[in-house]
C-alpha cells in the first residue's frame, strides 16, 4: 500500500491551470525525487500536499484511505510536514524555541513552560539528526545547514510520515549537503517517506528511489532512478533534449582586465591575489563561506577591506562604494536576487536603469524614449518574457528576473563583470540563456568572473578557475589542464593540494 | 489581463470614490455644505495638512517616517514670531527666508540622524526631534503668542483670488500654490532620475546601493525635502491665523499627514505613494472636519471619527499589501 496517492488532481488559479490530472504514488520509507523546470508546478504540487491549496478535482489517498486537507494544521495531523527553500525560522529564539514553536510543553497545572524537558528534548531530536549543538543558543546563530536541521526536526517531532523538502540543497554548502543526504538515509531507515525536489539532478541520483518528472503541470513520469541518466531526465523535463548543458565557447583571450594583490579582511579575506583577463570566463569554486562572495564585495565596495591593491586596465584603481567600482567599468550580480539586486515593487523598466539612471537623462528629466529603447533592446537581446515594461519585476519568474538583473548590468556599459551564482534558483532553461549571455559577453571582449557552488557548471563555462578555502586561495587550473575535474575541485576547496 | 486592469483602476480611484460619496453624504445631511464659499473653505483648510502631506509622503515612501513635521512647521513659524518681536526685523523677505532655512535645517538634520548615525528607525530620531523642536518654539518665543506678522509674510495664507463684492469669499491662495507644489512634485517624482532614486531606495535600499545609487545622499535629501515643505507649511499657518502660536507645535499635523498620504495609496512599506492620491487624502480629511463642524459635532466626536479613519486607512493599507503579495504569488506560479 501506497503512503500518499495523488489521483488525477487539478488545480486552476484565474488564467492558469497549474494542475492539470497530476497523480504522484509515494511508497513507505521511500526518497522520491520530483523535478521539473520552474513553473511545472511543483510548489502547487507541495502545496496541495501539504493543505495550503485544497485542488479543484482529483482525490488525495493517504495509507488507503482518501483525504482532504482544509488546512495546513490538518496536513500536519496526518503527519505530512514541510520543509520549505526559505525556512521558517525565528532567528532570534533558541533552537529549543523554534522546535516548540507552536506544541510547547507547559508544566502541569501551570501556565509556565516546562524548559528542562523541551531543551532535553530539542537536544535529543537534533542529536539524532546528526547536530551535537547548544539547543539553547539563538537559531540565528547557527549556519543554514543547522538551520534547515532544526525545521526537520520539528517535522520529526510531530512524527511526520511523509517530510517534504523543497529545494533543501540550495543555500547549503558542500559539508551541509552530506549532512542532509546522511539525515536523509537515516529518516528513510525509520521509515518515514522523503518527497525530495530538487533542481540538482546529482543529488537525485545518489539519494532517491524513483523519480517523478513533471511539466507544465502534468505528470510525464515516475521511473526507478537506477533506469535512469542525465540526458533522459533533462529531456523529459524541457520535453526537448539538450545535447549540451554548457555551451561553450572559444575565445582569444585579451589583455588583463582585473587584478587583486594581497587583498585582506580581518577574518575574512587572507592574502587574496588574482587576476582576470577581458575575453574569458573565470571561475571561483568552493565552499560555501569559502571567502568568494566576500572577495568580490570587497572589491567592489560593498564591504570595506583591510588591505590590498586593485588594479584595473592594468592602473591602480581606489574603489570604496559601489558607485565608484561602476564608474570604473566592473558590474556585480549579486548572489540574493531579490534581496539586493531588485527593487521588486518597481517596474521592469525602472529595474533595468537602475545603475545607469544618470545616463537616461535629458535635461532635468529622465529620457522615457530612450529607456523605452534600452527597455526594447534588453528585452529582445537577453529574451526577457515580459508582457509589459511596466510590470512589477516581482511578478517575474525567477529566470527572468535574473535577467533584468543582468540587463541592468549590461546597460552601466561595464568591462568587467562579476556573477555570484548567476543560475540559482532558475530552471534548466534559463540556466542555458544565462550561459550564452556570459558567452556573448565575451565575445564582445568583456571581462566575465563568475562564482558558482555548482561544479558542473564551473568546469562547464570557465576558462580557468580558482579555487577558494577559508578566505585564502587555494590554487588554479585551466580549462587545457587534465586535473580540471570535479574531484580535482573539491579536494582544494577542502583543504588539500592541487595536484 | 482586462480585469487586472480593472482591478488597478478601482483600486487607484478608490480614494477619490470615497471623497465623493463623502461630498454627496454632507450635500444631503447638510445644505450648508455645497455652496461655493464653503467650499473655497474646505480648500482654505486643505492646504497646511496639504504641504505636511507632501513633506510626509517622500520620506513614506523611502520607508521612513517624519513625526516632527508639525513641530517643524511650527518652530519656523516661531522663529519669524522671534525675528521680528526680539530683533525688530519686519522685512518679509529676511523673515521667510529664515523661515525656510529653518525647516531646511531640520529635515537635514533628521536625515543625519537617520544615516550617518545610524539610528534604527527614524521613527525614534523624529519623535525625539518633535519634541525638542515643539521646546525650541516655545523658547524662541518665550511662550508668547505673537502677532502683527508683516502683510508680505501673510500674503501666501491669507490671501484670496477672484474675490467678489457679491458674497464670494475668492480661491484661496494658499490652495493654489499647495496646486503648483504638487504638479512640480509630480514631475520631480515621476519623471526625475532622483525621483526614481526615491522610490528605489524605499523599495529595497541594500539593491539601490548596490546598484550605484548613494541611498545616504537620497535619504538626506528627502528629509531635507520634507523640511522645506514643513517651512512652506508654517509661513500658510502664519498667514492663516496670523498668529504664530508656540503650543500649537503639539497638533496633530503629523498624523494628520500620515492619514492624508495612506489614504492616498502610500504604505510604511516604502515604494509606494503618489501626490496626487495624497491630494485626495489630504482633501477628505479636511472634509470630514468641515463636514462635521457644519453639523455642530463637538470637536470629541471630531477626533473619534478622524481617528477611525486613520485606523481605517491603516487597514486598507495593510490589506492592499497582503492582496498584492497574495497577488504577486500566483502570478510567479
Amino acid at each position: 500500500m501506497s503512503l500518499m496517492e495523488l489521483k488525477d488532481v487539478t488545480k486552476r488559479f484565474p488564467g492558469v491551470v497549474a494542475l492539470r490530472n497530476m497523480s504522484l504514488e509515494i511508497k513507505p520509507g521511500e526518497i522520491h525525487g520530483l523535478i521539473g523546470e520552474n513553473g511545472a508546478g511543483k510548489s502547487t504540487l507541495i502545496k496541495v500536499l501539504t493543505g495550503v491549496y485544497t485542488p479543484e478535482e482529483g482525490t488525495l489517498i493517504m495509507e488507503g484511505k482518501e483525504v482532504s486537507f482544509k488546512n495546513p494544521r490538518e496536513a500536519a495531523a496526518h503527519g505530512i510536514a514541510c520543509v520549505y527553500q526559505e525556512l521558517n525560522i525565528v532567528r532570534l529564539l533558541s533552537v529549543t524555541d523554534n522546535i516548540f514553536i507552536n506544541k510547547a510543553l507547559k508544566k502541569k497545572n501551570s501556565p509556565l513552560l516546562e524548559y528542562e524537558k523541551m531543551h532535553e528534548m530539542a537536544h535529543e531530536v537534533m542529536l539524532s539528526l546528526g547536530q551535537n549543538i547548544d539547543v539553547k543558543k539563538e537559531c540565528g546563530s547557527y549556519g543554514m545547514g543547522i538551520q534547515q536541521m532544526v525545521e526537520i526536526a520539528k517535522a520529526v517531532l510531530i512524527d511526520a510520515k511523509l517530510i517534504i523538502m523543497d529545494e533543501p540543497t540550495s543555500s547549503l554548502g558542500e559539508k551541509e549537503v552530506a549532512q542532509l543526504m546522511k539525515t536523509v538515509r537515516s529518516l528513510k531507515e525509520k521509515g518515514i517517506s522523503i518527497l525530495f525536489v530538487s533542481h540538482k539532478l546529482e543529488e537525485l541520483f545518489e539519494l532517491c528511489d524513483r523519480v517523478t518528472v513533471m511539466r507544465d503541470g502534468e505528470h510525464i513520469l515516475t521511473k526507478d532512478i537506477s533506469e535512469m541518466d542525465n540526458d533522459s531526465l533533462i529531456s523529459a523535463m524541457v520535453g526537448r533534449t539538450l545535447d549540451n548543458q554548457y555551451p561553450k565557447i572559444e575565445t582569444t583571450r585579451g589583455k588583463e582586465a582585473l587584478r587583486v594583490e594581497h587583498l585582506n579582511s580581518t577574518g575574512l579575506l587572507k592574502d587574496v591575489s588574482f587576476h582576470a583577463n577581458y575575453g574569458e570566463i573565470l571561475g571561483f569554486a568552493g565552499l560555501v563561506g569559502a571567502g568568494r562572495t566576500e572577495t568580490f564585495r570587497a572589491i567592489f565596495g560593498a564591504d570595506g577591506h583591510d588591505s590590498g591593491n586593485i588594479y584595473i586596465n592594468e592602473k591602480p584603481a581606489t574603489i570604496k562604494t559601489p558607485k565608484d567600482a561602476i564608474r570604473q567599468g566592473i558590474a556585480f550580480l549579486t548572489e540574493d536576487r531579490k534581496g539586493q539586486g531588485l527593487v521588486l515593487t518597481q517596474s521592469v523598466r525602472t529595474n533595468l536603469i537602475l545603475s545607469s539612471m544618470k545616463k537616461c537623462k535629458k535635461g532635468l528629466f529622465l529620457d522615457e524614449k530612450h529607456i523605452d529603447q534600452l527597455t526594447g533592446d534588453n528585452v529582445d537581446g537577453l529574451k526577457i518574457k515580459i508582457s509589459d515594461s511596466k510590470e512589477a519585476v516581482g511578478q517575474l519568474s525567477g529566470g527572468n528576473q535574473q535577467k533584468v538583473v543582468i540587463g541592468k548590468w549590461i546597460n552601466t556599459n561595464a568591462d568587467i563583470y562579476i556573477f555570484d551564482e548567476p543560475t540559482r534558483g532558475i530552471d534548466v532553461g534559463a540556466k542555458v540563456e544565462v550561459y550564452n549571455i556570459m558567452n556573448n559577453l565575451i565575445k564582445a571582449g568583456k571581462c566575465v568572473i563568475m562564482i558558482s557552488s555548482e561544479l558542473p557548471e564551473i568546469i562547464g563555462m570557465s576558462d580557468r578557475v580558482i579555487i577558494m578555502r577559508e578566505g585564502k586561495i587555494m590554487g588554479e587550473l585551466s580549462r587545457d589542464s587534465d586535473l580540471l575535474n570535479q574531484e580535482t575541485i573539491m579536494k582544494a576547496a577542502w583543504g588539500g593540494a592541487i595536484q | 489581463m482586462k480585469t487586472k486592469k480593472m482591478k488597478d483602476i478601482v483600486s487607484k480611484a478608490a480614494p477619490l470614490l470615497a471623497l465623493i460619496l463623502l461630498f454627496m453624504i454632507l450635500s444631503v445631511a447638510t445644505d450648508k455644505f455645497l455652496t461655493m464659499n464653503n467650499m473655497m473653505n474646505i480648500l482654505r483648510q486643505t492646504a497646511v495638512n496639504g504641504l505636511i502631506s507632501a513633506a510626509m509622503l517622500v520620506v513614506l515612501i523611502t520607508a521612513g517616517i517624519d513625526l516632527s513635521v508639525g513641530a517643524n512647521a511650527i518652530l519656523c513659524a516661531c522663529v519669524m514670531g522671534m525675528l521680528k518681536n526680539s530683533l525688530g526685523i519686519t522685512n518679509p523677505f529676511i523673515l521667510i527666508l529664515a523661515c525656510i532655512i529653518t525647516g531646511l535645517c531640520v529635515g537635514f538634520l533628521n536625515g543625519l540622524l537617520l544615516t550617518k548615525m545610524h539610528l534604527p528607525h527614524p521613527f525614534v530620531s523624529t519623535l525625539g526631534m518633535k519634541n525638542v523642536l515643539c521646546g525650541l518654539a516655545l523658547l524662541v518665543v518665550s511662550t508668547k503668542t505673537i502677532s502683527d506678522f508683516p502683510a508680505g509674510v501673510t500674503f501666501l495664507g491669507s490671501s484670496n483670488l477672484f474675490k467678489s463684492l457679491d458674497g464670494f469669499s475668492g480661491i484661496p491662495l494658499c490652495f493654489v500654490v499647495l496646486l503648483l507644489i504638487y504638479g512640480v512634485y509630480h514631475f520631480f517624482l515621476n519623471k526625475t532620475a532622483l525621483g526614481r532614486m526615491i522610490y528605489c531606495v524605499g523599495g529595497n535600499p541594500e539593491a539601490a546601493r548596490l546598484s550605484g545609487i548613494n541611498s545616504d545622499n537620497v535619504l538626506i535629501f528627502v528629509y531635507s525635502l520634507s523640511g522645506f515643505m514643513c517651512a512652506i507649511a508654517g509661513l500658510v499657518i502664519v498667514g492663516r491665523s496670523a498668529v504664530a502660536n508656540p503650543s500649537a507645535a503639539i497638533s496633530p499635523y503629523d498624523t494628520d499627514a500620515i492619514a492624508a498620504c495612506i489614504i492616498g495609496g502610500a504604505s510604511f512599506m516604502g515604494g509606494k505613494g503618489t501626490i496626487w492620491g495624497t491630494l485626495i487624502g489630504a482633501l477628505m480629511i479636511s472634509t470630514i472636519r468641515n463636514g462635521l463642524t457644519l453639523l455642530n459635532t463637538s470637536s470629541s466626536v471630531q477626533y473619534i471619527v478622524i481617528g477611525m479613519v486613520i485606523i481605517a486607512a491603516v487597514f486598507i493599507d495593510v490589506t492592499r499589501s497582503r492582496m498584492e503579495a497574495k497577488a504577486r504569488r500566483l502570478a510567479a506560479k
